[in-house]
């Protein structure tokens, strides 16, 4: 049965203009905006793995962008070390981060709730600090890289050739697999567990099992932006995985509409908008942005997709939206 | 690795601890009584901190900043808790975490605009800008001395407030069952006013003490924020006793471990790799730490068992 759900006509929608612009915005002499739009899109690729963590699973992690950081440090290491083919870099940022994922993951999930977040805070943290002691890779001052990778010795995965069509690309299949996963009898178990732990493991799954793969899955998506972050920027810092970065992607996600299908998408075109519209008005900003911040988080319950799309049907994640989710989060904690 | 060293790197070690201590308190007792996840505990100390600096430029008396300061950083907490936090109690853990986020990107910002981005200092006061001579090559500065001796007193006062009084007695009992103090006729919102102001209190108190040791810059308050989790996450969420045991644990590794690590490395490993990986080993030990207590005893050292 194929029932047009009205996420993808958005995302549809999204998709189109973001093709569209590479080709439009160069006639109107504002190129530059493509650089907004990359940027957008990494953020949303980071923040839609992140949904799948918080949104689907419950698990409010604080320290998602250590894997951003990951993926792209294991791409400047493996270029500096003269492995040029993105795909073996890729696979490299895999393995790191997953293998990063698996451990830090085993350990915080022993936990649940406000621990959780703690522990996903501070595992991040040590991230950046490991980072900024990587004397060889430029220590605090971060590494430029002189040479990019490529796609066997052809530049379409470089700024010179068809990078934004390669993020958007990535961005897509992102947003699609994340989907297709949800859906999946893994994204049912994950969000049972997500509502009652208990219940999950009596019914017989292990709630630790997969909310471990989800936390990998998550994990790996990440550093796959990483990664792009590397190509397009051409640059690596232990900046990348400051907490506030982690803070950026979890507003994204909060602000965007937590486990909804677009709202990772809606979050990250938001927060670059505003950051560019406020930036220009006044070189403080962010005396503005965080208030806007609070505000949000009291009044906008159920994000922007909830302010854009208001109430679709009584489906199952735009339902759950930030309180419900939150309300769950509060009684796991009680009960272990 | 000389004796002396040794012995300054553990009162170090102390110091910083005791200091760890002032913040972690504050954060463990707002979570333990009111479930709520305060971000911007971390900003509150590096208020403290500005506050102090600003008071010593106007008054040039560093005991009259001190209190001055104190009393600042009590009625900007309780002024952050009348007009945001309160609305976030009920709410979700997400959207307290989101609500406190925008407090600390503002306060930082704030911080800027006001003071300028560069790093400030203040000099300690005369009378305890000396030193003392504890062995025969090895004096330490009476500022720390002073410092650490603050930190055991405030400890030792809260300790007494939470387990001797009516107002510890209600905080106890708030922190396990908040729905029966209320139905007692217990004031619960003000009762967390008091615990809030208090916890506000604390890590001003912290960023005032700590601000002739270390730089004064916005952010300042972040950094630790981090590791006062750490220590709540070692110590237990909600005890006052498990706070106090992390953070003098986590003062300890983390000073120690960036001296000795280095040096027990080139023990083993050729002094180029020691160099290279002593200081990145050095930064993760007190998170290697947590995550060896997680695993041994994921509650916690001495987790809350209704007494604090």
């Amino acid at each position: 049965m194929m029932r047009v759900d009205r996420s993808f006509l958005v995302m549809g929608l999204v998709f189109a203009l973001l093709l569209a612009a590479p080709f439009v915005l160069p006639l109107i002499g504002q190129a530059y905006l493509l650089n907004l739009l990359i940027k957008a899109m990494l953020l949303a690729i980071a923040a839609i793995s992140l949904d799948l963590l918080i949104g689907q699973g419950g698990m409010l992690s604080l320290g998602h962008a250590a894997f951003v950081a990951i993926g792209a440090y294991a791409a400047a290491i493996g270029l500096d070390s003269g492995i040029e083919n993105i795909l073996v870099l890729l696979l490299i940022a895999l393995a790191v981060s997953g293998l990063y994922a698996l451990v830090t993951g085993a350990l915080a999930l022993r936990t649940s709730g406000i621990y959780f977040l703690m522990i996903t805070l501070a595992f991040g943290q040590m991230t950046y600090f490991t980072l900024t002691s990587l004397a060889p890779y430029g220590g605090d001052d971060g590494l430029t890289l002189w040479s990019l990778a490529t796609l066997f010795g052809s530049d379409v995965v470089q700024s010179g050739g068809h990078l934004y069509i390669v993020i958007l690309l990535t961005l897509l299949v992102t947003w699609w697999g994340v989907h297709r996963l949800s859906n999946s009898r893994f994204g049912r178990v994950l969000r049972a567990a997500r509502d009652n732990p208990e219940r999950t493991e009596i019914i017989g799954f292990s709630v630790f099992r997969y909310r471990l793969t989800a936390y990998v899955i998550a994990g790996m998506i990440a550093a796959v932006a990483g990664l792009l972050t590397v190509q397009q920027a051409e640059f690596v810092s232990p900046a990348l995985a400051t907490w506030q970065r982690s803070g950026d992607l979890l507003v994204v996600v909060v602000l965007g509409g937590l486990g909804t299908r677009n709202g990772a998408l809606f979050g990250a075109f938001f927060l670059v908008i505003v950051e560019e519209v406020l930036g220009s008005f006044m070189h403080e900003w962010r005396l503005l942005y965080g208030p806007l911040l609070v505000l949000m988080a009291l009044y906008a319950r159920g994000g922007l997709s909830h302010l854009l799309l208001p109430a679709p049907k009584v489906s199952d994640p735009a339902k759950s939206g930030a309180a419900k989710t939150g309300a769950h989060l509060v009684n796991t904690e009680q009960a272990t | 690795m000389s004796f002396t060293l040794l012995l300054i790197q553990c009162l170090n070690g102390l110091q910083y601890g005791t200091l760890l201590f002032l913040i972690a308190a504050g954060l463990t007792l707002v979570f333990g009584v009111m479930g709520f996840i305060n971000l911007a505990h971390g900003v509150q100390y590096m208020v403290g901190a500005y506050l102090v600096f600003a008071f010593h430029q106007l008054t040039g008396s560093f005991l009259v900043s001190v209190v001055l300061s104190m009393v600042a950083a009590l009625l900007f907490g309780l002024l952050l808790e009348h007009f945001v936090f309160r609305r976030l109690y009920g709410r979700d853990h997400l959207t307290q975490v989101l609500a406190t986020f925008g407090i600390i990107i503002f306060l930082n910002e704030l911080a800027k605009v006001i003071f300028g981005p560069a790093t400030l200092s203040i000099q300690p006061p005369e009378f305890l800008a000396g030193s003392i001579q504890l062995t025969e090559q090895l004096r330490y500065p009476v500022y720390r001395f002073v410092t650490i001796l603050a930190g055991l007193v405030v400890a030792a006062l809260l300790y007494v407030t939470v387990t001797r009084t009516r107002v510890g007695m209600l905080i106890r009992a708030g922190a396990t069952t908040p729905e029966m103090v209320s139905a007692l006729g217990v004031d619960v919102q003000k009762l967390f006013m008091i615990v809030f102001g208090v916890g506000a209190m604390l890590a001003g108190f912290a960023g005032v003490i700590a601000a002739p040791i270390f730089a004064i810059e916005p952010g300042m308050g972040d950094n630790i924020l981090i590791i006062a989790f750490v220590v709540t996450i070692i110590g237990g969420i909600g005890s006052i006793r498990g706070a106090f045991l992390a953070a003098l644990l986590v003062g300890l590794f983390d000073t120690l471990g960036r001296t000795l690590l280095t040096e027990g490395l080139e023990l083993v490993f050729p002094p180029s790799f020691s160099t290279q990986v002593g200081p990145a080993l050095a930064s993760m030990l007190i998170y290697i730490l947590m995550a060896v207590i997680l695993v041994v005893r994921p509650q916690g050292l001495l987790p809350a068992k209704g007494a604090a």
